[in-house]
């Protein structure tokens, strides 16, 4: 894969005459061999320890854990080691496709992407909108201080200021029964945990998400407007027409990715409030993972769960950039020139 | 960008809008600014109230009559949430330490396309990018090296993120090549051209990627929910979910002191107003810079 792949490095946009050029391995680019392997490894001495920690860290936290998922083949037994847990094949992964509590756990993770889909995704395009419109960019600057603020909290803070306010003793709860309005506890709720979860998102990242949409809004060509106005067009045409196929190619971009990373549901947000609702409304793939491994001691199935849902979520990763580049888009990665 | 953004006046071409419309924008801006501060207003307020108080308006409190630090006082005396909150400023302050070095270092090394294997471990660094090792293997790993149940278990594991690398790594190679060279011509090695030139230029994009790396610290949870069994241990977070999210008892905090005890709500709120606090002092210097980085990084924020 390494191969033909090559991450794109998003800030160095012009591709650079070394990439290209791939002279390769130890031959310069007249063919004539270098210092070999060796002298080489003593010459960078001075850069290799630089890369060193950062690579270590990775090797230890990521790729040596990646080849843990070896697990799902085993019957693993905590307190035993690995070489003593039996070799099972795919039966861990049977056990887990005849577990109900897994097909529930990827209903609700579809459930909440697809309403994170209608309902996230667009209400940062739309505040980019109002953002843009605002003329006094005293104003403007003040509104995107506040409304990015959020993205910087952790989970548990933002379900506790949801408490506060959606909660059995919370101040919208009760301004609404004061009303009269009959405003069941939002946050124990299973019916409506799925849009409670959504609606936190919007919460704290909508705001963020301004960021992309703003930057492509504040890159349309005043000309267009302009001459749009001189051909008489009113407002709405200027937004159809000019606005919208602006920020077109980012909209196409985040919503392919956004696809691409559909089994990935809000993990800490969730697992913080399971326990309101209850496993049938709240588990999603990741919660499935954490209880079903490391709380009930199904480690293997557990394992497996998440290996099944990793290798997913690389193959959507992958395939929505491919769209992406298919679309013409720029994606997290691109294909090596 | 436009000639709007920068006058803050209305380009000729665009009609006035209709009163109705300005009134409805101008609604729709109070409505969102209120959706994100209410809450806030509301915790800081709660955390300063009296028992009277909360107890006269059911749980929440809109503005203190009599506000008091009671609430402060009493869970930064010495109990579970003090040592939780230093436990977390001092991953916080380490972490964030050992993942700057390290991004420095290797993003300045992978600019260096000299290097052997530059671009293995260019792609080795990318990669990561792409997948997560899941939840149980990472915490098999951990254990096997026998970090359980320390602080480093906080720390490590989260150490290095590639996002963070690409931003410097970018921000290195922008940076004209001839400072380099002449600076490699003077016989100055990797480690001074780093120090000397790099760093000294760079210092708003180490900051920013510092900050991210800080946030990213005060604010993690789940490492600790899931390599921590002490809770003697607990960072902030995690002592914030089982106070307020849990409705635990704060025993340590009630053991504390004899005399009259702040009400629970108050100290549920001081400890989130303790938890929110760090963010919003670094939040106007990360504002400053966070753009550039997000765009730069484009979809990866």
């Amino acid at each position: 894969m390494a191969a033909d792949l090559s991450i794109e490095d998003p800030i160095n946009q012009k591709a650079p005459s070394w990439r290209t050029g791939r002279a390769g391995g130890r031959h310069d680019r007249e063919g004539r061999r270098g210092p070999n392997l060796l002298q080489r490894l003593v010459r960078d001495r001075g850069l290799l320890t630089m890369i060193a920690p950062a690579v270590i860290l990775l090797l230890l936290f990521t790729y040596i854990p990646l080849l843990g998922n070896f697990v799902a083949f085993l019957d693993y037994v905590p307190y035993l080691p690995l070489s003593e847990s039996p070799w099972v094949g795919l039966q861990n992964f049977q056990l887990m496709f005849q577990d109900p509590a897994f097909w529930n756990a990827l209903w609700n993770t579809l459930v909440i992407s697809g309403l994170q889909l209608v309902f996230s995704f667009p209400v940062p395009l739309l505040l980019a909108v109002l953002l843009n419109s605002l003329i006094s960019p005293v104003v403007r600057r003040f509104v995107q201080s506040v409304i990015y603020l959020p993205h910087f909290l952790s989970w548990v803070v933002v379900v506790a200021l949801f408490q506060q306010m959606l909660g059995g003793t919370g101040a919208v709860t009760r301004a609404l029964r004061d009303l009269g309005v009959d405003a069941t506890n939002l946050m124990t709720n299973p019916e409506t945990f799925k849009l409670l979860i959504v609606s936190q998102g919007v919460w704290k990242d909508a705001g963020w998400g301004t960021i992309l949409f703003l930057a492509a809004l504040v890159a349309i060509d005043v000309a267009l407007y302009e001459s749009a106005v001189v051909d008489g067009a009113n407002g709405r045409q200027r937004f159809w027409h000019i606005t919208l196929p602006g920020v077109r190619p980012i909209i196409v971009l985040l919503l392919i990715l956004q696809l691409g990373s559909s089994l990935t549901v809000g993990f800490e947000q969730i697992l913080l409030q399971r326990g309101n609702v209850g496993a049938e409304a709240a588990e999603v793939l990741d919660t499935y993972v954490y209880f079903n491994g490391v709380i009930d001691g199904n480690w293997s199935v557990g394992v497996a769960a998440g290996l099944l849902k990793g290798l997913v979520g690389l193959v959507l990763i992958l395939a929505a950039n491919k769209a992406a580049h298919m679309l013409g888009e720029q994606g997290v990665y691109s294909r090596e020139q | 960008m436009n000639s709007k953004a920068i006058l803050g006046e209305r380009p000729i071409w665009m009609e006035k809008p209709s009163p109705l419309a300005r009134t409805l924008k101008g609604l729709a801006v109070l409505v969102i600014l209120a959706a994100v501060v209410f809450p806030f207003v509301l915790v800081v307020s709660t955390s300063l109230a009296s028992q009277d108080q909360i107890n006269s308006t059911g749980g929440y409190v809109l503005w203190p009559t009599s506000p008091s630090l009671d609430a402060y006082r009493q869970v930064l005396a010495g109990g579970a949430v003090t040592r939780a909150v230093a436990v977390s400023v001092g991953v916080t302050l380490v972490g964030t330490a050992i993942s700057l070095v390290a991004t420095v270092l290797a993003a300045y090394a992978l600019t260096r396309r000299e290097m052997v294997g530059q671009r293995p471990l260019l792609t080795l660094v990318l990669l990561t990018m792409l997948f997560t090792p899941g939840i149980i293997p990472m915490y098999l790993t951990v254990k096997q090296l026998g970090l359980l149940d320390s602080y480093a278990a906080l720390i490590l594991p989260a150490a290095i993120s590639a996002f963070n690398i690409v931003i410097v790594r970018g921000f290195f190679q922008g940076i004209p090549r001839e400072l380099l060279d002449s600076a490699r011509i003077d016989g100055a090695g990797h480690w001074r051209v780093l120090r000397s030139v790099m760093v000294p230029l760079s210092k708003a994009v180490i900051a920013v990627v510092g900050l991210f790396y800080a946030v990213g610290y005060w604010n993690s949870f789940f490492n600790a929910l899931l390599y921590l069994n002490d809770s003697a241990k607990w960072p902030l977070q995690l002592v914030l979910r089982s106070y307020v999210l849990q409705d635990s008892p704060m025993a340590a905090e009630a053991a504390a002191s004899a005399g009259a005890l702040p009400p629970q709500q108050a100290l549920q709120m001081a400890v989130v107003v303790l938890a929110i606090v760090p963010i919003v002092c670094v939040y106007p210097f990360l504002q400053k810079h966070f753009q550039a980085g997000v765009l730069t990084g484009a979809v990866k924020g």
